[in-house]
C-alpha cells in the first residue's frame, strides 16, 4: 500500500465527536423485557387499553420468532433480557409545557449537537421534535403549524390528544408480525415523532426529529408515523447521535409513511450513530423498519439516506406503490469505516398501474468495513407498465474492505421493465496523483471523489441538510478537516 | 529555474533514469524525444513526484529549491503543471469545481484569498475560449464522457488557469486530430511568455512544427545523449532514432 492510501487509512479512523454524555438525572425500568415491563412504560405514558393490548400482543408474538440472519452481517448473540427498555430525563412534569421548564442541561446538549431548541435562535425554518433515550424532550413550531391543521408531535402526545388517528394508522404499513424486530419495536417503543398533513396542506417547513441516545445499557426504540392526507406535501428530516461506549447499544425503530391521493413524502435521514472505536469496540446496531404506502394515485413517497454511522445497518426503507401511477425513490449514500458493517438498501412493490420507482444506491467502503446493498423489486401481476430503474454502485477506499450487491427482482407482469445496473471502483493511484498534481493534497483529494461520487444522491437532500450531510461524509473520512 | 544533475530513479527496482542532466531556464520551450521506453514519462512522473518512482541518485533544483523536499501536491502549488498523457475522469465533480479547488488550494498557498465566484468565472471564460472548449464542458464531470481531443484541451486549459511556472506536457499531442492539435499548440503558444518554461515529450514532429522548441533532446536509455536545436527533431523524423544509437556505437568504440 502506498503511504497516501496509508494516511488515507489513518483519517479514516477518526474520533467521534457526538460521543459525550449528558450528566443527567435519567428514570429508568430495570433491564429486561416481560409483560410487567411493557404494562410499566404503558403505564407511565397514560395510555389507553387497547394500545397496552397491542403492545401485549406484539410481545407474544416476538417472543414467537427468530432474529433474522440472512443480513451480510456478523454480530454476537443479543441478550435482549440485559438492556433497559426504558428511560427518560428525570422531569417534574410528563413532559415540559413550555421551552422554560426543560432541563437546562438537556437544552445544553442540543445545542452542542447543533440542534437549537429554543424557537427565537432558529434560523432556519424547521420545525424539530427532539428525543432523548424514551422521550420525546421538546417539540417546536406547534402552534404555527396547527394554525394550517398540521398535527406535529411527539409519539406519546399523539396518543394522548389524536388517539383516533394513531389507531387508525399505527401498524398498517409495518404489521407488529412484519420481522422480529417490529414485533419488538411494537411491543416497546417509547417515544417518536407522529405527523399528520390535512388534505391539501402543503407543510410551510421541514418537519424534523433529532434522536440522541444517553443512558447506558438502554435500547431506543422510536415510532414515526407520517400521514400524508391527499393533495398534502411534507418534508422530514431525521438525525441521530449516540454517546461513545463499549458496549453495543441497540436501535430498533420504525417508520410508517402514508401518502394519498396526489400526496408526496419526502423523507431525509442522516443517521450518524456511534460506529465503535478502532478495535470494532462499542458502537449502535442499528436494526430499522421503514416503509411507506403510496396509498392514493399519483403519490410519492422518496426516501433520502446518509448512512454514516453505527456498528451495524440493517434497514430497508421500502415503498408499496399501491395507487395507480405511484412514484417510489430511494436514494442512500452508506459509508463505513473501520469495523462498520451495513446491509442496507430497499424494497419497491409495485402493485398499482403505471407506477415507477428509481433506486440509486452509492456504498463508500474504508477502513474494515463491509458494505452491502440489498434490494428487492417486485411487480404485481397487477403492476401494469410498471417501471423500476435502479442503478448501484460502490467505491472502494484501500484494500481490507469489501462491498456487495444483492439484488433481487421478481415481476408477474410481463409489461414491466426493470432495469439495473451497477459499478465497483475503487479510489485510484491515478486519480489521487492526478489531483495531487492540481495541488490537493490527500484527503480533499478523497473528499472530493467521494463529493462526486455520492452528489446524485446529495442533490435530493433540502439544501440546509445537503451542507451538513456534505460536512459529514468529508469529517466521517479526513478527522479534523471539514 | 530547473536543474536537473544526475538523477537516477526506478520502478519497483528496475533503473529507468540513468544520469539524466537538464537545464532549463525561464521562457525557454526544450523537446524531450526519445524512442519507446527510454525513460520520457518516468522524467514527468519524476519532476511530479510520484510515489511509485523512487530517486536514487541526483539532484532537481527548481526555482532555487529542492523539488525532491516537495509533495506532490507542494510541487503543484510550487508551480510546476503537469499535462497528463492520460487524464483521469472523476465522476461527479464538475470540471469547473475541480478547477476552482485546485486554484484556491494554489492560492491558499500563496498566502492569497480565494478568488471571488465573478472574476473565477471571468477567468474560467478567457481561457476557455482560448482553448475553444465548449462550456458545456466546463459543467460536466471532469473528462468523463470527453473526446480524447477534449481531454488534451482540458488539460492545457487546466494549465492556463492555473498558470504555471513550469509545465511538462507529456505526449498531449498522442491521439490528437489536425485540428485538436492546432488548438492545443495554439494554446501553448499563447501561454508561452518569459517566465513559463515547459519541457514537451512527444515522439512526433508535428507538434513541434508550431511549437517551435528552443532545444531538442534525445533521451536514450535513461539519459540524454543528444541535444541540438529544433533541426534536430526534423532530423530524427527523416532518420528515425537509429542513427543517434549508431553515433552512440561509434563514440563506445571509438
Amino acid at each position: 500500500m502506498s503511504d497516501e492510501l496509508q494516511l488515507l487509512e489513518e483519517r479514516v479512523n477518526r474520533e467521534y465527536e457526538y460521543g459525550f454524555t449528558t450528566n443527567i438525572e435519567t428514570e429508568t425500568v430495570a433491564k429486561g423485557l416481560n409483560e410487567d415491563v411493557i404494562r410499566l412504560i404503558s403505564a407511565k405514558k397514560n395510555e389507553p387499553e387497547w394500545l397496552l393490548e397491542w403492545r401485549l400482543k406484539a410481545f407474544h408474538q416476538w417472543e414467537k420468532m427468530a432474529m433474522p440472519k440472512w443480513g451480510n452481517v456478523k454480530y454476537p448473540e443479543i441478550d435482549f433480557q440485559d438492556i433497559i427498555y426504558y428511560a427518560a430525563p428525570k422531569s417534574k412534569k410528563a413532559k415540559p409545557g413550555s421551552l422554560d421548564e426543560v432541563d437546562p442541561e438537556l437544552l445544553k446538549t442540543f445545542e452542542k449537537l447543533g440542534i437549537s431548541i429554543s424557537e427565537q435562535k432558529r434560523l432556519s425554518g424547521i420545525a424539530v421534535d427532539v428525543v432523548m433515550d424514551s422521550v420525546s424532550v421538546a417539540t417546536t413550531f406547534q402552534s404555527q403549524l396547527a394554525e394550517k391543521g398540521i398535527i406535529f408531535c411527539s409519539m406519546s402526545e399523539a396518543v394522548q390528544k389524536h388517539p383516533e388517528l394513531v389507531k387508525k394508522y399505527l401498524g398498517t404499513v409495518v404489521p407488529m408480525t412484519d420481522n422480529f424486530f417490529a414485533a419488538l419495536n411494537s411491543a416497546v417503543f417509547t417515544d417518536g415523532s407522529f405527523c399528520f398533513i390535512p388534505k391539501g396542506v402543503r407543510c410551510p417547513m421541514e418537519l424534523s426529529t433529532y434522536f440522541r441516545i444517553n443512558q447506558e445499557n438502554s435500547g431506543q426504540f422510536e415510532r414515526t408515523l407520517i400521514i400524508a392526507e391527499d393533495n398534502a406535501y411534507v418534508s422530514y428530516l431525521e438525525g441521530c447521535t449516540a454517546p461513545r461506549r463499549d458496549e453495543n447499544q441497540l436501535h430498533a425503530a420504525i417508520v410508517e409513511l402514508i401518502a394519498m391521493d396526489n400526496a408526496e413524502i419526502k423523507y431525509s435521514t442522516v443517521q450518524n450513530w456511534y460506529p465503535g472505536d478502532d478495535e470494532g469496540k462499542g458502537g449502535i446496531y442499528n436494526f430499522v423498519t421503514k416503509r411507506g404506502i403510496c396509498k392514493g394515485h399519483h403519490s410519492k413517497i422518496s426516501w433520502t439516506q446518509v448512512e454514516t454511522g453505527s456498528a451495524i445497518t440493517w434497514k430497508y426503507p421500502s415503498v408499496i406503490l399501491k395507487g395507480d401511477y405511484s412514484v417510489g425513490e430511494f436514494y442512500s449514500v452508506a459509508l463505513t469505516t473501520k469495523f462498520q458493517q451495513a446491509d442496507t438498501g430497499t424494497k419497491m412493490m409495485h402493485i398499482g398501474k403505471n407506477t415507477k420507482s428509481r433506486i440509486v444506491s452509492k456504498g463508500i467502503s474504508a477502513g474494515k468495513s463491509q458494505n452491502s446493498y440489498r434490494g428487492l423489486v417486485r411487480a404485481a401481476k397487477s403492476a401494469e407498465n410498471a417501471r423500476n430503474y435502479s442503478q448501484c454502485d460502490s467505491l472502494l477506499l484501500g484494500d481490507k474492505c469489501g462491498a456487495h450487491t444483492f439484488p433481487y427482482i421478481e415481476s408477474k407482469n410481463n409489461t414491466a421493465v426493470i432495469e439495473h445496473e451497477a459499478t465497483t471502483s475503487k479510489i485510484g493511484e491515478d486519480q489521487l496523483f492526478y489531483c495531487e498534481q492540481r495541488g490537493l493534497d490527500a484527503e480533499k483529494a478523497v473528499a472530493l471523489i467521494v463529493t462526486g461520487f455520492a452528489k446524485e444522491v446529495m442533490n435530493n437532500l433540502p439544501m440546509e441538510f445537503a451542507v451538513e450531510a456534505q460536512k459529514l461524509l468529508a469529517v466521517s473520512l479526513e478527522g479534523s478537516v471539514g | 529555474m530547473l536543474s536537473i544533475k544526475n538523477i537516477h530513479a526506478s520502478i519497483e527496482e528496475k533503473q529507468i533514469l540513468k544520469g539524466l542532466s537538464l537545464d532549463v531556464k525561464p521562457g525557454e520551450v526544450h523537446a524531450i524525444m526519445g524512442p519507446n521506453g527510454s525513460g520520457k514519462s518516468t522524467l514527468a512522473s519524476v519532476l511530479a513526484g510520484r510515489e511509485q518512482y523512487e530517486v536514487t541518485e541526483g539532484q532537481i533544483e527548481f526555482n532555487g529549491k529542492d523539488l525532491l523536499e516537495f509533495s506532490t501536491e507542494e510541487r503543484a502549488k510550487e508551480g510546476l503543471f503537469l499535462a497528463f498523457q492520460y487524464p483521469v475522469e472523476i465522476p461527479g465533480v464538475s470540471t469547473t469545481n475541480f478547477i476552482k479547488a485546485a486554484l484556491n488550494e494554489k492560492r491558499k498557498y500563496q498566502g492569497l484569498e480565494p478568488l471571488d465566484a465573478a472574476s473565477f468565472l471571468k477567468l474560467l471564460k478567457e481561457k476557455a475560449a482560448l482553448l475553444e472548449l465548449d462550456k458545456s464542458l466546463l459543467s460536466r464531470s471532469l473528462n468523463e464522457g470527453f473526446s480524447g481531443g477534449e481531454k488534451k484541451r482540458n488539460e492545457i486549459f487546466q494549465m492556463a488557469v492555473l498558470d504555471p511556472k513550469l509545465t511538462i506536457l507529456d505526449e498531449t499531442d498522442s491521439g490528437l486530430d489536425i485540428d485538436a492539435l492546432r488548438i492545443v499548440a495554439k494554446g501553448v503558444n499563447t501561454l508561452r511568455n518569459e517566465d513559463h518554461a515547459i519541457i514537451v515529450i512527444t515522439h512526433y514532429q508535428r507538434l513541434l512544427n508550431y511549437l517551435q522548441p528552443d532545444f531538442v533532446h534525445v533521451l536514450v536509455d535513461g539519459r540524454i545523449v543528444k541535444s541540438g536545436g529544433k533541426e534536430l527533431a526534423l532530423e530524427l523524423e527523416a532518420k528515425g532514432y537509429d542513427f543517434i544509437k549508431e553515433e552512440l556505437k561509434e563514440t563506445v568504440t571509438a
